[in-house]
């Protein structure tokens, strides 16, 4: 469980960060989203305190992290920078062990430990551990870097664009690997993106900030369809007629949505090719979670509600952008 | 051909010297290197985490970097005085700079993110210090190191002008003697040491990064005993300590006929003369080779001991002119020719002690004893054909071509040029002869033994008798050079072994003779 509690930055006259406050708790994920100089990456590095918070204070399982060695504090915590800063000396191998090691693991539990993570992550320990960052690709290098913040089992995990230096093809792939450590679930994640898909195909919480506050934190869907002022909805219209996903349509999901007896509410009919998000606005602009949409496709009928039809945006996004 | 053939044959003349040179020459090197390196590293990471002292720091490095190496070694004398301490500390001055700039640049050339990346994962300062930027920085450290290497075996050679040795004994000692194959016996081990250093610091930098810890080890055991060679050679050198300049030591009138006529052995160093007489007075050495007239003698508190077995001749100074130039100007040789028994061994010494110690300038020190003479006269004529005066390098030489410089712009038509301080009596008498300089004073003493060397029944005849000497020179040098010989100004500058007059005092030490029967301190 990780908290923020009214976090503050000045630098001299200039406010970066005004007063923001965050919860979550372990196996979420908080998309830090907003335009340049937002305030994103100074909040991501107060929490690490690579920045000292002019105030506000953050909470690890209740203790004051401020009050805490900063190293011994900074060893819990995964991370990962946008350019990755492996050491170019250090091997992978003992590029991912030097935390294990500061932590005075015993040698056999880090290799072990490293080779988990390797092949975890797709880099056969064979081939890969003794190579030097220079040997590998970037996409590579990137994984390594996560590897390293994952190394010593940290609940909470930074991230500042790990995918932002990646070219767009190897980024959408370094995503997709991302989202396939299995020890992640079980984390408390904090990204920095300036990427709108990157943080809704990911995201179990998105922050949008701007101007140093947060404009709107929770849910993707709730941003997406109940956005919390003006901001956010020119944000997010901006942004998601970048998604391309106008052209998914409700018939192209159609073999996903439900089948059979519907539950009891209000229904709504919508025309099967109705792209997805327009349908997601519409059932949203009826305010109630007992909304049940309908279509027809080929003469069947389907049916599904808000959340279900969120989970299924989330997963044509991801489809989409493999 | 020839050439060669006398090189191996000087350095297997020299073998056992050539060791000892080479042994101080990397014992200087490499001790002002360690010095530097302890020094200059951590004040190279202190300046990365104190970036505002950066640039004092490394200026002040690169204006000690851009002083000239033989003005720093002569600055250090008054406060270290000479031998190895001096050597040493300016050694040191000069290699700081390249360590410290190479030590500050490779760590601030470590990626940005690459130290963000090791902080915000939890290592410390110091662990970031030690794991990520010193070894990232280390190549650009070593070059460093290399670089300072290069400079210090170069400026090491110039050490051997404050008495600490090296291989620029050789050096300085083929240059007073005119002797190029003593000099290349200097110097081309001297630029062997650079290449062979370089490459071996070279080899140990491309070595791979992993091998870092060995490369340590390597480091830490050769490293100590490199700067310890310096000491190898005074280890076994048992003996009294002297100090001699480059010029007597090599020649035969000088050390070694010393050595042969009263069968004696010292622990010698080689000093300029300029230095010596300090080094006898601070009792750095025991004896020095030095100059009778000198004014220092009184000063420090010297005694000379009594050449009773007469190794060396008697030195009267007498002016050398080119015959070409006293045919063609009879006026000068006349002009000349007025000092001519003016000037007594005290007078002489009296002089030099204005310059040494009063510090009046040669030009004022030579006006006011015209003056006295009653024989000085203003300029007579600018513009005139110009006559070039030359001289050897110590502070009588210098009294001397002003003195013959005035008399000739006062009584001649010529005007002069001055070109005091030449390295020493071949490079003098060549000049004259090559016509560079029409003009220089010598001594009779010189001329017999080094000049002409005639064979040694010849010098036997002659050397106890000072006009014998003097006309025997004179008869000589006009007829194997065609140079002319002046009247003798008067005093005679001889040769002197010189001890403090307290440590004579106390030995009961009067005679050269006497030194026999010690062995030593």
């Amino acid at each position: 469980m990780i908290e923020a509690r009214g976090l503050t930055k000045h630098f001299g006259n200039f406010t970066a960060v005004h007063e923001l406050s965050f919860r979550l708790e372990e196996g979420d994920t908080l998309m830090l989203i907003g335009p340049s100089g937002c305030g994103k990456t100074t909040t991501l590095k107060m929490i690490n305190r690579l920045i000292a918070p002019s105030a506000g204070a953050v909470f690890v399982d209740g203790r004051n992290i401020l009050e805490q060695p900063v190293e011994a504090m900074r060893r819990r915590m995964g991370y990962v920078i946008q350019d990755i800063g492996l050491f170019p000396h250090y091997t992978v191998a003992e590029n991912i062990g030097v935390v294990p090691r500061l932590l005075k693991w015993k040698p056999a539990r880090i290799q072990e430990r490293v080779g988990v993570l390797l092949e975890q992550l797709g880099l056969p320990p064979a081939e890969y551990a003794h190579k030097y960052p220079h040997q590998l690709s970037g996409g590579q290098q990137q994984r390594v870097g996560i590897a390293r913040a994952l190394a010593a089992e940290p609940p909470i995990v930074l991230m500042d664009e790990p995918f932002g230096a990646l070219d767009p093809l190897t980024r959408q792939q370094a995503r997709r690997d991302f989202r396939e450590i299995e020890e992640l679930r079980s984390k408390t994640v904090i990204m920095v993106t300036h990427d709108i898909e990157e943080a809704f195909e990911m995201g179990s919480f998105i922050g949008l900030l701007d101007k140093g506050e947060m404009q709107q934190l929770g849910r993707p869907q709730e941003l997406l369809l109940q956005p919390a002022n003006d901001f956010v909805r020119a944000f997010l219209a901006e942004k998601a007629a970048q998604l391309e996903l106008q052209a998914v349509t409700l018939a192209d999901v159609f073999p996903e949505l439900s089948i059979g007896e519907r539950p009891d509410g209000i229904f709504l009919e919508i025309p099967s090719e109705t792209p997805l998000l327009q349908a997601l606005y519409q059932l949203a602009r009826q305010g109630a979670a007992t909304v049940v949409g309908l279509t027809a496709h080929h003469g069947q009928d389907r049916w599904f509600q808000l959340d279900a039809l969120f989970e299924l945006f989330r997963k044509t996004l991801r489809r989409w952008n493999n | 051909m020839e050439q060669l053939s006398a090189f191996w044959q000087f350095l297997a003349d020299n073998r056992s010297k050539l060791l000892e040179l080479l042994l101080e020459h990397i014992g200087l090197t490499f001790l002002s290197l360690v010095l530097a390196a302890v020094v200059a590293i951590p004040l190279g990471i202190y300046i990365t985490r104190h970036k505002r002292l950066a640039g004092a720091v490394l200026g002040i490095a690169g204006i000690l970097q851009t002083i000239p190496s033989i003005a720093l070694l002569g600055f250090m004398i008054p406060l270290l005085g000479i031998g190895l301490k001096p050597a040493i500390f300016a050694l040191f001055l000069y290699a700081l700079l390249p360590i410290i700039r190479n030590t500050y640049t490779g760590i601030e050339e470590v990626d940005v993110s690459v130290r963000e990346a090791a902080l915000g994962i939890g290592l410390t300062g110091r662990q970031i210090l030690r794991q990520v930027e010193l070894p990232l920085a280390l190549p650009v450290i070593f070059a460093g190191l290399r670089t300072a290497t290069v400079i210090n075996v170069g400026v090491a050679a110039l050490a051997a002008y404050i008495g600490a040795g090296g291989l620029g004994e050789f050096i300085f000692g083929g240059i007073a003697l005119n002797n190029s194959v003593m000099i290349l016996a200097g110097a081309i081990p001297a630029a062997l040491l650079a290449v062979i250093f370089d490459q071996l610091l070279g080899l140990l930098q491309h070595s791979r990064l992993g091998n870092a810890g060995k490369m340590g080890r390597v480091a830490l055991i050769l490293i100590p005993l490199l700067s310890s060679s310096y000491f190898w050679p005074q280890a076994y050198g048992p003996g009294w300590k002297a100090g001699f300049d480059p010029e007597f030591i090599g020649r035969p009138d000088g050390y070694p006929h010393l050595v042969d006529t009263y069968g004696l052995s010292f622990n010698t160093t080689i000093l300029s003369s300029a230095l010596m007489y300090k080094a006898v007075e601070r009792g750095e050495v025991d004896f020095i080779g030095g100059y009778s007239t000198d004014d220092r003698i009184k000063a420090y508190e010297l005694a000379m001991l009594e050449d009773d077995r007469h190794a060396f001749p008697p030195y009267f100074c007498i002016p050398l002119v080119g015959e070409v130039v006293a045919r063609e100007h009879p006026e000068v040789v006349d002009a000349v020719n007025l000092l001519a028994g003016r000037i007594s061994d005290s007078v002489m010494t009296e002089l030099n002690y204005r310059v040494d110690f009063d510090k009046v300038s040669p030009e004022v020190v030579a006006r006011e004893f015209l003056q006295s003479l009653q024989l000085w006269r203003p300029d007579r004529a600018q513009g005139g054909e110009r006559l070039a005066i030359g001289s050897k390098i110590f502070t009588e030489q210098y009294i001397l071509v002003e003195l013959f410089s005035q008399l000739i712009n006062g009584y001649t038509d010529l005007d002069t040029d001055l070109k005091p301080g030449l390295g020493g009596t071949k490079i003098c008498f060549d000049a004259l002869r090559a016509g560079e300089i029409a003009l220089y004073p010598e001594y009779t003493g010189t001329g017999l033994l080094v000049l002409l060397s005639p064979p040694q029944d010849t010098i036997q005849q002659v050397i106890t008798e000072p006009d014998a000497v003097y006309h025997y020179v004179q008869r000589e040098l006009a007829a194997q050079y065609g140079v002319k010989c002046l009247a003798p100004l008067g005093f005679n500058n001889t040769y002197a072994l010189m001890a403090r007059k307290e440590m004579a005092q106390r030995l009961g030490l009067e005679k050269i003779s006497q030194l026999a029967g010690f062995s030593g301190q």
